[in-house]
């Protein structure tokens, strides 16, 4: 029992300790986003790493799941014969919810875990040292173009598993169930608000991007100079960034009513 | 008879090259790996630092370095106390110091050109054009040509080091660190590297620390010699190394020779292999 409550006092001083130290990393972060040079070439090439890399899997994933929300929107819809409101129900859920969510927890599988290895792998070869013996820092050169890629591309990234969403949402109700194109897309447009509903999926999107972002570099960052320090950095990564999104949108949705 | 390097130095030899140990005391978890060390690296020699594996070789380049901090005790770079400096404040004294990492720790991202103009283009204003002209300044003086557009992983283990060692004086340094910049070469390769050291330190009087194996080429090039043995560091130059009867010396000596002999010796057949039944 006393071995149990020891295990549990030093994990909750690991965690607390390892939140002080997020602390600091987000605020050298802030520090050299504050303060030039700004690093235009590398953040480009970090978009394209984060954002522009994972296109086929956001938009394969968005149409399948606007798929699935169509075919199970009709069926229960239809019981009631309001089957007219596809529209809406795709949308809304979409926007408030599954877009940003699903978008955040695939980027953070197919970006977040890239980007932690790659930095993981930078630590365990001594490449992050040789910038330090430059005196060029590794916070400034490395890890914030990709902290604020994250950041840019995640609002982008959710944006357009929407869209592919709301696509194959139409493409089963309309295209397979027979519901009018002109009814589902007409209930989706009075049914979706822009600042309550598309601005606040906009700001989940942002917030996500900023933990991801940030988990992901500093897992990469503090892991062992080892490979499997690597490898521990990528998988604490996924779990932790994912668990984390999905509390926060409980957290954002309880207090904004996004 | 080698001498134990003062535990102290007056301040004002502490000029921008050299280097002192005062009482380091150092520790990864529960293994010491220094207790009380303290040495002196001469300012326009070739210092070696000798010792077997995990006696802290290279940690001693990395505390020079800043990269790691002891527990107890006084690093003094450049005439600045690195173990109570800040993280910025370090930068400014690793601008005066140039290192050659053992693996090379070149971008893997970047090109060999984009790895050695990266220094330059962080630390000083010269345009594209004078930066062209410095990197391939310094491919020459490592030997190599036409390997700007190759990627880190397409270079030989040879080709590597030079482009470290490269990259590694690109600011014309006052203090070279470099970690066994012979290990895994070939010995035309080693006599190379070995070569371009001298002409470093002798042309531009550039103060070399170095971590080797090598104790042939050690006994070369080496002006000073720090051996990091279990009980203690000695140093002395390579001369006094030789004639040295401190036993524990001799002992050191003779066991890297015995070591390597020992892996001569191993007769063929006895090695395993997974071909036979």
């Amino acid at each position: 029992m006393a071995a149990v409550v020891q295990d549990l006092g030093w994990s909750a001083l690991r965690f607390v300790d390892h939140l002080g130290k997020l602390g600091v990393f987000t605020a050298r972060i802030a520090g050299t986003v504050c303060r030039p040079p700004v690093r235009v070439r590398l953040f480009v090439q970090a978009v394209f790493d984060i954002g522009v890399l994972s296109l086929i899997i956001i938009c394969v994933s968005g149409t399948a799941v606007g798929m699935v929300l169509g075919l199970q929107g009709y069926n229960t819809l239809v019981r009631f014969g309001a089957e007219q409101s596809l529209g809406a129900v795709v949308g809304l859920s979409l926007v408030r919810e599954l877009g940003p969510v699903l978008t955040a927890l695939l980027a953070t599988g197919r970006a977040g875990s890239a980007t932690a290895a790659e930095i993981g792998t930078m630590v365990a070869t001594e490449q992050l040292d040789g910038l330090r013996m430059m005196s060029v820092d590794p916070i400034d050169f490395v890890v914030t173009p990709k902290a604020v890629a994250m950041v840019a591309a995640m609002p982008l990234l959710s944006a357009l598993f929407i869209v592919c969403g709301l696509f194959g949402g139409y493409l089963v109700g309309v295209g397979l169930m027979g519901v009018d194109g002109g009814t589902y897309i007409s209930s989706l447009q009075s049914s979706v608000d822009f600042v309550d509903d598309v601005a606040g999926s906009l700001l989940k999107a942002l917030v996500f991007g900023v933990l991801v972002g940030l988990i992901a570099t500093y897992r990469g960052y503090t892991s062992a100079p080892t490979s499997a320090g690597v490898s521990a950095a990528t998988t604490s990564t996924v779990v932790v960034a994912s668990v984390s999104i999905l509390i926060f949108d409980y957290f954002i949705t309880a207090l904004w009513g996004v | 008879m080698p001498d134990m390097q003062p535990h102290s130095v007056p301040a004002a030899a502490r000029d921008d090259s050299h280097v002192e140990f005062a009482g380091v005391r150092m520790a990864f978890g529960d293994r010491e790996v220094f207790d009380d060390l303290s040495c002196a690296f001469p300012r326009g020699k070739i210092s070696v630092i000798l010792g077997g594996s995990g006696s802290g070789k290279s940690t001693v380049l990395r505390m020079i370095g800043g990269l790691v901090r002891p527990q107890a005790g006084h690093v003094w770079v450049a005439g600045e106390d690195v173990t109570r400096l800040s993280e910025v404040a370090t930068y400014g004294v690793r601008e005066k110091l140039g290192m050659m990492f053992q693996g090379g720790a070149l971008l893997d991202s970047m090109t060999v050109f984009e790895n050695l103009a990266l220094p330059l283009r962080e630390r000083t204003a010269l345009g594209e054009q004078e930066i062209a002209a410095e990197v391939h300044q310094r491919l020459g003086a490592v030997g190599l040509s036409d390997v700007d557009d190759l990627l880190p992983n397409q270079l030989s283990g040879g080709m590597t080091k030079r482009v470290a060692l490269a990259r590694a004086i690109m600011l014309r340094p006052v203090i070279l660190l470099c970690d066994e910049p012979f290990s895994g070469l070939d010995p035309i390769s080693a006599r190379r590297i070995e070569a371009l050291l001298v002409r470093i330190n002798r042309d531009l009087g550039v103060t070399i620390i170095l971590v080797s194996h090598h104790i042939a080429s050690t006994m070369r090039i080496a002006d000073r010699v720090l051996a990091l043995l279990p009980d203690g560091a000695v140093s002395g130059s390579p001369t006094e190394l030789r004639m040295s009867t401190d036993p524990r010396i001799v002992a050191f000596l003779s066991e890297e020779v015995d070591e390597a002999l020992a892996l001569t010796d191993v007769p063929v057949e006895s090695m395993p292999t997974g071909r036979r039944a």
